[in-house]
């Protein structure tokens, strides 16, 4: 009984808010389009294969960034699906921006006041796209909308291994012993949030709204309950 | 076919009545005529008809007034399985709408003249049935106010505007589109009316507003849009170029011409970072909270 709710829990919140948020997608893509997406977000990676599949021409600039590299895995199947892709690190995005015409973002949860919390690097993605102008739409299932508020990225996060920081080049590694220099702290975050003024459009199962408008979207899902 | 006929003799008939409002008395006669048995294929031919009417007056107001009554009558059809019952509850609700939308230029009106102050000088973008009715109401208020009007080419509406002012005996002048940016400084406040208004909280209107609002705000100026809620549509373009072509051009272009992009775009998107407030008949509301309202109508 319990395993019937839960699987048709995730039938609907999960798989068909997928095919929902990857036909409204659909619209926002063009033909020529030069779309940005960081890290790896399967939401982002299903909606970019759907289009591809259904005849739109576009091209995609995978951004990653140190130490977890998860671009690297958004770009294998990318690439195996035939989208030409560019591959750059965080630090190119600036001199990227120019020839993109917009940013796809994955969540992994969208707060109560609008704010995004994402991979550690989305919101500085946001922020040089805002800059210059180019549209930041974030893709995200009604599920991963959280009653939580936070306005900034420390007051609560996850710290990952610092170890995974240190660097091993021509068999010398300059951190090795970082331990034991007082002065010295690696941080290594998992998640950030970006502010809902550097989003355009949040496109969810239940259509496209503002960042702005993720508490009536609560109301509404608690009324349904 | 008589359907476009009835549509154009309603907005022949009273000039004064917005687009939408007389497609939506175009739709509703409809229901009264048709024949259809069952009410998938009413619901089919209300379609059609819908489309025909966008097909002869492709504006935004059109195309959301249509889309509105389709979802104000349809909610009827899944309580009244009979179709005879269900068509009459359908018409009783469809008139309902009809006089319901006919007063919300009056509210916003209302709403909207309090915030011009004795002694405003105001700036207009081309002609708007809902600003006009908000500057009566405010002259009515005995206030004193000036307007500068843009003369919003490529058809002169601005110049409607200027002589219903003038008919108002409200002091108005009559500026270039060009001029914006030199006439911004003097005024106290931009008010414009809005062709659509979409999801985001922006507005779509005729072209030219963009720049008026982009101005306004590099001077600090309050920019303030009126627009009655049947204007409300589920759009949310990102950028000028992804508003749809059907709503950028006239129905005629759209027909005949070869090369749209040869075309020039008779509205344009203001994006809601530009936008003060909004007076709708649902009241005032920020950008941000058209959404939410926009989500109460349509969920």
């Amino acid at each position: 009984m319990l395993q019937n709710c839960i699987d048709k829990y995730v039938e609907e919140k999960i798989h068909l808010a997928a095919k929902a948020i990857s036909k409204s997608a659909f619209e926002k893509i063009s033909d020529g389009d030069v779309i940005l997406v960081y890290g790896c977000s399967s939401l982002v990676n299903y909606i970019l294969c759907d289009a591809y599949e259904r005849g739109r021409k576009f091209r995609v600039i995978v951004v990653d960034s140190r130490p977890r590299l998860e671009g690297r895995e958004t770009l294998r199947r990318l690439v195996r699906k035939g989208i030409s892709c560019t591959y750059v690190l965080i630090t190119a995005v600036s001199y990227m921006l120019p020839e993109v015409s917009k940013v796809f973002l994955g969540a992994h949860a969208l707060l109560a006041n609008g704010y995004v919390m994402s991979r550690v690097g989305a919101s500085q993605i946001a922020l040089v796209a805002k800059a210059y102008n180019v549209p930041v739409l974030v893709c995200c299932e009604t599920y991963k909308f959280c009653e939580r508020v936070q306005t900034d990225s420390f007051v609560s996060n996850e710290l990952d291994d610092p170890d995974d920081l240190i660097v091993t080049q021509k068999g010398k590694t300059e951190l090795q012993n970082w331990q034991d220099v007082a002065s010295l702290r690696l941080l290594n975050l998992v998640y950030d949030v970006t502010p809902p003024d550097f989003v355009d459009l949040v496109i969810t199962d239940l259509g496209m709204i503002p960042c702005t408008s993720v508490p009536v979207v609560l109301r509404v899902k608690n009324v349904d309950q | 076919s008589e359907l476009v006929e009835y549509f154009k003799s309603q907005m022949h008939k009273n000039t004064d009545v917005a687009s939408g409002v007389a497609a939506i008395r175009t739709l509703l006669e409809f229901l009264k005529r048709d024949k259809g048995e069952t009410i998938l294929g009413l619901r089919e031919n209300l379609t059609k008809a819908i489309d025909k009417l966008t097909s002869v007056d492709s504006s935004v107001a059109v195309s959301s007034g249509g889309e509105l009554f389709l979802r104000f009558i349809s909610l009827a059809s899944l309580e009244h399985p009979d179709l005879s019952e269900c068509k009459k509850v359908m018409i009783v609700r469809g008139e309902l709408f009809l006089k319901k939308i006919s007063l919300s230029r009056d509210k916003v009106a209302k709403l909207c003249h309090t915030f011009i102050k004795d002694g405003a000088i105001i700036l207009t973008h081309s002609y708007s049935r809902v600003v006009l009715r908000v500057l009566e109401k405010a002259a009515a208020a005995k206030k004193r106010f000036t307007v500068f009007v843009t003369e919003s080419q490529p058809d002169a509406a601005g110049q409607h505007m200027a002589d219903a002012l003038r008919k108002l005996n409200v002091p108005v002048t009559l500026i270039l589109d060009a001029a914006v940016g030199y006439v911004v400084e003097k005024v106290d406040l931009v008010i414009v009316g809005a062709e659509g208004v979409v999801e985001s909280g922006g507005i779509i209107n005729k072209i030219g507003t963009y720049q008026l609002a982009v101005c306004s705000k590099a001077h600090n100026k309050p920019f303030y849009a009126v627009a009655e809620s049947f204007k409300f549509v589920r759009l949310f373009p990102l950028n000028q170029q992804d508003v749809p072509d059907k709503f950028k051009y006239k129905a005629d272009t759209l027909k005949k011409s070869n090369n749209l992009a040869e075309e020039h775009p008779m509205i344009d998107y203001t994006p809601p970072s530009l936008i003060t407030l909004l007076f709708t008949d649902l009241g005032v509301l920020t950008p941000s909270a058209v959404s939410d309202e926009l989500i109460k109508l349509y969920l």
